[in-house]
């Protein structure tokens, strides 16, 4: 094996590429079980909104759609589970499973005849002055304009959650919903547009892996991506700060372990492809959560 | 308006009705769906729930409806014990796998040697990988508090790469020329997973299911274990001072379903399958959560669920070869029917009323 062929900025570089699916789907379900949903479907809408971002993209030419089309796919999948969550009162993590399920097939179905076609293409951004910086410049600044969206949607779930009044009442939702229902906040309508907001998310991450970093439409494509962004949110005790740093670290292993593959490892390419996974469980196993949202997982209902 | 009033205890009529309203519903709006792709909605339900049973080739689907369901009662009796007791397995398409994986080791290490031996002791490998592989997120639940939902699931992944590798490496076979995949357990006499009566389908998975759900039926409704797993379920607290010690159950729950799914692993690369190959595992293991939901969790309701899922499988393949009806379809059909199920579910535990719009 041939440790010198891998170049450390270009890892890095891929890193951030590799982290971005996984950050736009984490950030999306921090904000839902931060208002106290527990939504397990992230893998069914990511794979949802790849699949519509896919057949958009190519049907108008345009990346940008592309992903808008994922972003509208995933919230509207995510409404199934909402209505069902919300207003039938039904038990999240059987719900969630049946998301993923669904979305699963839905995907396949809708994809039947984009398999093997090539995405428009999605141009990296060089951006004047800050990527011309040696070393910090090609890792940070010359990457495709949704690494750049990814990262200011996490920015800006950081200020709501902590400076706004609106951030302040799902907050509230989420750590004791009949309390906040005796304050006179709508439980339900709060938690049904977190949910929305956590599907478009999703699809954006699904919509990033069929677009740029494949870029192809595969069934099952997202491999378990989903997954990977929920428990990446229990590592980040539910605060956008360390679901960056967790999603880093993961994309860093998944990066790491293609790098040796291409350089020959002596290890087979199957058990490098289950670091990314056993990544994972070592994570949830040594980093203690912190403590959940008070109402995670509960269902809410009114009682006169 | 309408409003939800909660019942004083779940209705027991609505307990029944339910899956049977949720398959309905299931069969009205797959119609649709249907229709929408250009079927004839009539046709492909009828092609999909009836065909395999009463059409004229049904002497050739109805064992196959044994073979299909076997698996799916097999690691659905499994989950619904951990389900009851809010312990969330939902990687047991790994832990069969794994099953699968160490009972077809264990037959290809005697090969070619013929004895009555070894298919019992396939049995047993196989049921231990699945408890095994059940047992990495039950141990790190109760020893580091770390969420079993995510650490089962991450585990499908790290099998499915086990398999391939197997396939490839260490478990191809010597003959095969190169070829991926194991050798064919199903020539092998003393390995193979035969079917007990000749083109029945009955072979030794379809009677351990059937052993399955009347042990699972005795120890839920007869045994103190199975009040435990209930009490649990129901209130987590009560079950403290009755005495339970949650971490065993967590354990003991995890290792049932594990054993189960490596069981219905290992009957079905002896016999079905024959083979370790990549391609090996066809989802049962996450059709079976439907399979357990379907089924109230009840082990008879489950038997029932596991021959329903088991004629969609048929069913959607008939359909697809007959009408060209595309294998997602099917999916979306059984993710529909979860689905309905969960919403449906409302009136078990909830009245509807239409009040005057009151404020709540």
């Amino acid at each position: 094996m041939d440790l010198s062929a891998i170049n450390p900025i270009l890892l890095l570089a891929s890193l951030m590429v590799a982290a971005t699916p996984i950050i736009l789907a984490a950030i999306g379900e921090l904000v839902v079980e931060r208002a106290g949903v527990l939504n397990l479907g992230v893998e069914g809408m990511m794979i949802t909104g790849a699949v519509c971002g896919f057949v958009v993209a190519v049907g108008t030419n345009s990346p940008w759609l592309g992903f808008l089309g994922a972003a509208v796919g995933g919230a509207v999948l995510s409404l199934i589970f909402g209505f069902l969550t919300q207003f039938l009162l039904s038990n999240q993590v059987a719900t969630g499973l049946a998301l993923t399920l669904f979305g699963l097939g839905l995907s396949a179905l809708m994809g039947q005849g984009y398999i093997g076609i090539k995405a428009p293409s999605f141009p990296d951004w060089h951006i004047p002055l800050l990527g011309d910086i040696p070393v910090i410049g090609p890792i940070v600044f010359q990457h495709d304009p949704m690494v750049y969206v990814g990262l200011a949607i996490v920015a800006g779930v950081w200020a709501f959650l902590k400076y706004s009044r609106a951030g302040l009442v799902l907050r509230a939702v989420g750590e004791n919903h009949e309390a906040a229902h005796a304050l006179g906040y709508h439980v339900v309508r709060v938690r049904m547009l977190a949910i929305m907001f956590g599907g478009a998310c999703a699809g954006l991450g699904g919509a990033y892996l069929s677009l740029v970093r494949v870029p192809q439409w595969t069934e099952g494509m997202t491999a378990g991506a989903g997954w990977i962004a929920l428990a990446i949110v229990v590592f980040a005790s539910w605060r956008p700060g360390r679901l960056l740093l967790g999603a880093y670290l993961f994309g860093g292993v998944t990066v790491l372990q293609l790098n040796l593959q291409a350089a020959g490892a002596a290890i087979g390419v199957e058990y490098l492809s289950m670091a990314p996974y056993l990544a994972t469980i070592a994570v949830l196993v040594i980093m203690r959560a912190g403590r959940a949202p008070g109402s995670l997982g509960q269902s809410f209902h009114a009682s006169r | 308006m309408i409003m939800l009033e909660k019942r004083p205890q779940p209705s027991r009529g609505w307990t029944f009705a339910t899956p049977v309203v949720a398959v309905l519903l299931t069969m009205f709006f797959g119609g649709l769906l249907f229709a929408a792709l250009g079927q004839d909605p009539l046709v492909t339900i009828r092609t999909i729930f009836l065909d395999p049973l009463f059409s004229e080739f049904a002497w050739f689907y109805r064992p196959q409806l044994l073979i299909k369901g076997a698996p799916l009662v097999l690691i659905a009796i499994g989950l619904s014990f951990g389900f009851r007791a809010g312990i969330w397995n939902i990687g047991a398409e790994g832990q069969y796998i794994v099953g699968a994986i160490c009972g077809a080791a264990v037959g290809l290490a005697f090969y070619p040697i013929e004895s009555f031996i070894i298919f019992p002791l396939m049995i047993i490998a196989g049921a231990l990988g699945g408890m095994a592989w059940a047992m990495i997120p039950g141990i790190l639940r109760v020893r580091f508090g770390t969420n079993e939902i995510l650490v089962s699931l991450m585990l499908v992944y790290v099998a499915e790469q086990l398999l391939a590798s197997m396939a490839l490496g260490a478990l191809r076979n010597p003959d095969g020329m190169g070829f991926p995949g194991s050798r064919n357990l199903s020539q092998y006499d003393s390995a193979a997973n035969l079917e007990i009566i000749a083109g029945s389908g009955m072979h030794w998975g379809v009677v351990t299911a059937f052993i399955a759900v009347i042990l699972a039926y005795i120890a839920l409704s007869r045994h103190i274990f199975g009040f435990n797993v209930r009490l649990s379920g129901q209130s987590p607290r009560a079950a403290r001072f009755a005495g339970v010690n949650p971490g065993l159950l967590i354990l003991v729950c995890m290792g049932i379903s594990g054993a189960l799914a490596g069981l219905a692993g290992l009957f079905e690369v002896a016999g079905p399958a024959g083979q370790i190959s990549i391609d090996f595992n066809v989802g049962y293991g996450f059709t079976a959560i439907i399979v357990a939901f379907l089924g109230r969790l009840h082990p008879v309701g489950i038997l029932l669920a596991g021959g329903l899922m088991a004629l969609t499988y048929i069913g959607g393949e008939i359909a697809q070869s007959n009408l060209g009806l595309p294998i997602a379809a099917i999916q979306i059909l059984q993710g529909m029917l979860l689905f309905f199920l969960l919403a449906v579910d409302v009136l078990t535990n909830y009245r509807i009323t239409f009040g005057k719009g009151q404020k709540a």
